[in-house]
């Protein structure tokens, strides 16, 4: 891999404060840029994918975000996921407070737990997020979240590994010491 | 196991303390003001629409060139396809082909009809020109509503409340519009009304979203229902949005006051739309005009 040529230059060289901070700012935007992929869906059928971004980045690298991150990264958001603008903000804002509080309880995890407390909070979040679309809210409404939340589910460890990936790249050590 | 950072215990660093007051306190803010901006933009849905459409000017020609290469492979995939099923379509073509002869003669001794009756009642074919052609470029698969987003916008002529049309039906109509791209209701949102009739005969009904790909058709007239499996309903021009006659949906299974109806023109699988202006003014003007009344028979 790239990143062991890299690793080989090691000395002189240290982080760059722009990689290091803006690759997991980028990733979560181009997540909630996912939209206009061009997949036009009659029924909601994609997990919301910057939210699950910024999960994984916050349950892998706990302090990388500051609590406030949800205020920028959900209006971002809510301007192009259809929701009403606010909602991204509330429920981004509301996550990463519930996840700092849960993480001062239990501050040992694994992958597993991780997973299981990002299935909760999207189940959390995609029910909330429809309870605050504007739509009105029928029993068909409800069932249609299902879908969405198994392929959230199914998605979630593939995307945690990708931020992995992003994360080992964060920290490459291009920058020159002179 | 990833061992938690020493970041939650501030101890009596004083600073520390702080720091961390700071950001629960920045994130209850951010919590209030998300709470703020939800409640006005549910009490008034159009306020920020001005910064969507700023922002959604400024991603979509991105959007547009993913919708070019989805149409184009989409077609590269249907050609590989072809390949498989060449010999079976090509007798299943040839019998359609029979078929469309005889159809296409009955077709234009009705045309020749029509041509009749209407000179007799002095009628003149008005058809909706469109207002712009363009390409839907990505759509709210995340959420619950159903929007789209449209490669056009208010410098093509795209106004908020005109129809979008496919060749295959209606697909919603635009509800912001922006310099160069527009977002459009589609008709599956729970928020998408349509009046429609039955195409055979004048059973009308309102087309409701129901938000997971499929249409209610809910009866005006309650009492026996009428509709049958297999049944298309198409726009019936009242409200004055949607011009008359424009392909909705098929009923696919009977209910109590009405039928679930599959939509005719998927925007999954659509690739180019027309925006079409909205019917009402062409209605005002054909008012206007001295013509005896054609709808009531």
């Amino acid at each position: 891999m790239a990143s062991t040529s890299l690793s080989e230059r090691r000395i002189n060289r240290t982080h760059s404060p722009v990689i290091a901070l803006g690759v997991p700012w980028l990733s979560v935007l181009l997540g909630s840029l996912a939209v206009w992929l061009p997949i036009i869906a009659p029924a909601p059928v994609l997990p919301p994918l910057g939210f699950v971004v910024l999960l994984a980045w916050r349950l892998l690298r706990p302090g990388l975000f500051p609590l406030w991150a949800g205020l920028p990264l959900g209006m971002f958001d809510d301007l192009f996921s259809g929701q009403p603008l606010g909602s991204g903000v509330l429920l981004f804002s509301l996550a990463l407070v519930g996840i700092e509080l849960i993480e001062f309880r239990f501050p040992w995890r694994g992958f597993l737990l991780d997973w299981g407390l990002a299935v909760a909070i999207l189940a959390v979040y995609l029910s909330a997020a429809a309870l605050l679309s504007g739509a009105r809210m029928t029993p068909v409404q409800l069932t249609v979240i299902v879908p969405q939340l198994v392929l959230s589910v199914v998605l979630y460890p593939l995307v945690a590994r990708v931020v992995a990936v992003l994360d080992r790249l964060r920290l490459l050590r291009v920058r020159r010491l002179d | 196991m990833v061992s938690p950072e020493p970041r939650a215990r501030t101890g009596s660093n004083r600073k520390a303390q702080l720091g961390q007051f700071a950001g629960y306190l920045t994130a209850t803010a951010g919590v209030l003001l998300g709470a703020t901006l939800l409640v006005v933009s549910l009490w008034r849905p159009d306020a920020f629409s001005g910064l969507r459409m700023m922002a959604a000017d400024i991603v979509a020609p991105a959007g547009s060139a993913g919708a070019v290469g989805r149409a184009s492979s989409r077609n590269v995939f249907e050609a590989i396809a072809g390949y498989y099923r060449a010999g079976s379509r090509n007798a299943a073509l040839e019998r359609e082909v029979q078929i469309a002869r005889v159809k296409l003669v009955e077709a234009q001794a009705t045309e020749q009809e029509n041509a009749r009756l209407k000179g007799l009642l002095g009628l003149k074919d008005e058809d909706a020109k469109p207002v712009a052609f363009g390409r839907l470029i990505g759509s709210t698969s995340a959420s619950a509503r159903r929007f789209a987003y449209l490669s056009v916008g208010s410098r093509q002529g795209v106004l908020p409340g005109m129809p979008v049309v496919s060749p295959n039906g209606l697909v919603g109509r635009v509800l912001e519009g922006g310099a160069d791209s527009a977002r459009v209701l589609l008709l599956t949102d729970s928020e998408s009304l349509v009046p429609v009739r039955r195409a055979k005969d004048n059973v009308v009904a309102f087309a409701e979203g129901r938000s997971d790909g499929s249409l209610r058709l809910r009866l005006v007239n309650l009492g026996l229902n009428p509709i049958q499996r297999g049944d298309v309903f198409v726009t019936s021009g009242a409200g004055g949005l949607f011009r008359p006659g424009v392909p909705v949906a098929v009923a696919m299974r009977l209910t109590k006051d009405g039928a679930i109806g599959q939509l005719l023109s998927n925007p999954a699988a659509t690739d180019i739309v027309a925006v079409e202006p909205i019917w009402q003014q062409t209605a005002v003007r054909a008012l206007a005009a001295p013509a005896p009344d054609a709808v009531a028979r």
